[in-house]
């Protein structure tokens, strides 16, 4: 049932200009502006109470914005109430009517649409196909598994091709096989159906895995937008460093420029690292490097260390290190790299890295 | 703690008792032979049954309380789920008043709500008909039905609704199909309470109705006051099945709602 993606397509599918919701004195969104484009998968990823949910209620329709506009395929919807917005929308507890069987809960949002019935069974039977339930019609949801539920819940948001399908952490009640399972069908059921996705999750390994581009949420404003390698390369706060991936964070003192790098001394010894802002000498900044990132030596250059630890992973090795000042960090080196193999608890190492993969943070 | 056990047992033994006996000893009294009331009877019989049949005013008196509970429970039943409605999903200004207005039947003594009403009607002239005494029910029973529906509601997952109007359906839809639905098992169970309620019903009654317009407890309680007879065991032990028979409709629809959730 791949049908042609609606509206235009040039244009994006879902816009928001500095959207803010209020509650009380708190500001749960806060000037969220972004653009989704057609076809995409945008997942919105941040803590317990960044804003999230509220930002998708107001695309939703089910809450209003204090201000900001929200235009859906070319359309202002600010006034429209979310049975006239032409979404789809999943949630966290499936919301699946409890007094229907399976069938008339896929064939709901059909009939609210005057589909002619026969045309509806079709589409409901072929929805249910296109989520591995083509038998369960007839079982109400409370006989269904949870992983089974969820599915349910996507094949009634899908049946009808909403323009946007919205998704509240559909995965979130599930264990932790059968959220990989239904991630990976998600994101094929979006590649085949190309529909346009907001995902929200706060589980930074599922938006990594699932996402075209991520927008990092923290209290009720966007950190940042882009996309996972993007975020997870280049993250442009420290809150986005310390959420997306493991990041070793590092105090150091700004020493001057060196090219387009910036030379920063860190336990004394100079280092380059890249910087978003034009550091000043001697300021004080943290540097945000990502284990993977951190090369060892036995000697030559670089920041000295005690090796603490050494954890053995399978495919990698894991080496806690310590700095002369105490602080540790971690770092990893994957199977097969000879380099730092010979080392052994209570060696002295050298700790380099490249300055494209530090990137130093105000403060 | 096998003495334990067996205390508790006592215990609740003589509380079901306790409960229990005035209903069987009026059971027995109603099958006696005897014109007097007498414990325990001298002998057995279906006599008073049978006078209850014969006697025109209490076939009168069941016919009038028939009259006003059908009316009330269904009027109740649905100004009880609107109320209900409003007052938990609504946006209702002076919502706790208005609440705390439809439920003072329950805590103001019946006696002060009927005395109330007899007088409102009076400028009326509802003392004595049908109408009034309906709208007399209809208040007293109000608070069962708003308290029942209420607590489904209050436990209905709000999201259901927010699913439904993303889905496509406009307030009265979802309201139709999927509000509804889910509230039937309580507004049917308030429903059978109303109607037992006011078939119960004896102060209002007393109150706003009249010499030809007498209920079953308005009966039983003039008849106690007069001639004396087992007559009273016999309409009562009747009143008791309908209302055993109520009580066990209502654990029936229970049972089913419970295999739906
Ligand atoms: N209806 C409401 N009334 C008052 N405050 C609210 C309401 N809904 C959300 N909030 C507040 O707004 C903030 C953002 O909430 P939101 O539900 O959007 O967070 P979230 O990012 O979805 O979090 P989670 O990951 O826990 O679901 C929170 O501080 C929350 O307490
Ligand atoms: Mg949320």
């Amino acid at each position: 049932m791949t049908l042609p993606a609606m509206g235009d397509p040039a244009g994006p599918i879902l816009e928001l200009r500095g959207i803010r919701k209020q509650y009380g004195r708190l500001a749960a969104v806060d000037d969220v502006s972004l653009e989704l484009r057609h076809g995409e998968f945008l997942t919105f990823l941040g803590p317990s109470g960044s804003g999230k949910t509220t930002t998708l209620m107001l695309v939703a329709g089910l809450q209003q914005p204090d201000s900001g506009r929200i235009i859906l395929a070319g359309k202002p919807v600010d006034r429209l109430p979310p049975y006239k917005r032409d979404i789809g929308m999943v949630f966290q507890h499936y919301a699946l009517f409890p007094h229907m069987t399976v069938r008339r809960n896929v064939a709901f949002p059909l009939e609210m649409r005057g589909t002619p019935r026969a045309e509806a069974e079709r589409l409901v039977s072929a929805a249910l196909a296109m989520v591995g339930l083509p038998d369960h019609g007839d079982r109400l949801p409370r006989q269904l598994s949870g992983g089974q539920q969820q599915r349910v819940a996507l094949a009634r948001a899908m049946v009808y091709r909403p323009a946007l399908l919205l998704m509240d952490e559909p995965l979130g009640a599930l264990d932790k096989a059968l959220r990989e399972g239904l991630q990976l069908e998600i994101k094929r059921l979006h590649r085949e159906q190309r529909m346009s996705v907001l995902y929200v999750t706060h589980d930074q390994a599922e938006a990594l895995t699932m996402s075209d581009r991520i927008a990092v949420f923290d209290e009720g404003r966007i950190q940042q937008i882009g996309t996972p390698s993007e975020l997870y390369e280049r993250p442009a706060t420290r809150f986005v460093a310390s959420f997306v991936g493991e990041t070793n964070f590092i105090p150091g003192t700004v020493l001057g420029r060196d090219g387009d790098a910036c030379r920063i001394a860190v336990a004394g010894v100079p280092m380059l690292a890249s910087d978003r802002f034009s550091a000043q000498p001697g300021t004080r900044v943290t540097l945000a490097i990502r284990p993977e990132r951190l090369r060892l030596s036995a000697a030559g250059e670089g920041v000295p260390a005690e090796l603490v630890d050494l954890i053995y992973l399978g495919n990698a090795r894991r080496y806690v290190l310590r700095l002369p000042d105490g602080t540790e960090w971690s770092a990893l080196l994957q199977a097969g790299m000879a380099d730092a193999a010979t080392l052994r608890h209570g060696d002295a190492v050298r700790l380099t890295w490249e300055a494209a993969h530090a990137t130093a943070f105000p403060g | 703690m096998g003495r334990w056990r067996l205390l508790r047992a006592l215990v609740c033994a003589l509380v079901g008792i306790y409960l229990v006996a005035p209903l069987v000893v009026v059971l027995i009294i109603s099958f006696s032979s005897a014109s007097f009331l007498r414990f325990p009877p001298p002998g057995y019989s279906l006599r008073w049954y049978e006078n209850l049949v014969r006697d025109p005013a209490w076939m009168d008196a069941v016919w009038v309380s028939i009259q006003i509970l059908v009316p009330t429970a269904l009027l109740s039943t649905a100004l009880g789920t609107a109320a209900a409605l409003a007052l938990i999903r609504g946006r209702l200004p002076g919502a706790g008043f208005v609440g705390a207005a439809l439920m003072a039947p329950l805590v103001v003594p019946s006696i002060i709500t009927s005395a109330g009403l007899y007088i409102a009607y009076r400028g009326l002239g509802l003392n004595g008909t049908l109408a009034g005494m309906v709208i007399g029910h209809v208040v007293v029973t109000l608070p069962c039905v708003i308290a029942t529906v209420g607590s489904a509601l209050r436990s209905l997952d709000p999201r259901l609704e927010a699913a439904a109007a993303t889905l496509g359906a406009t307030p009265a839809a979802a309201f139709r199909r999927i509000t509804l639905p889910l509230l039937a098992p309580a507004v049917l169970s308030s429903m059978l309470f109303a109607a037992v309620l006011s078939f119960d019903e004896l102060i209002v009654s007393l109150f706003v109705g009249s010499a030809r317009l007498r209920t079953v407890p308005v009966q039983m309680w003039s008849n106690i006051r007069g001639d004396f007879d087992p007559t009273v065991a016999a309409i009562a032990s009747l009143c008791f099945l309908v209302a055993l028979i109520a009580l066990a409709l209502e654990a029936l629809l229970r049972r089913r709602n419970g295999d739906r959730e």
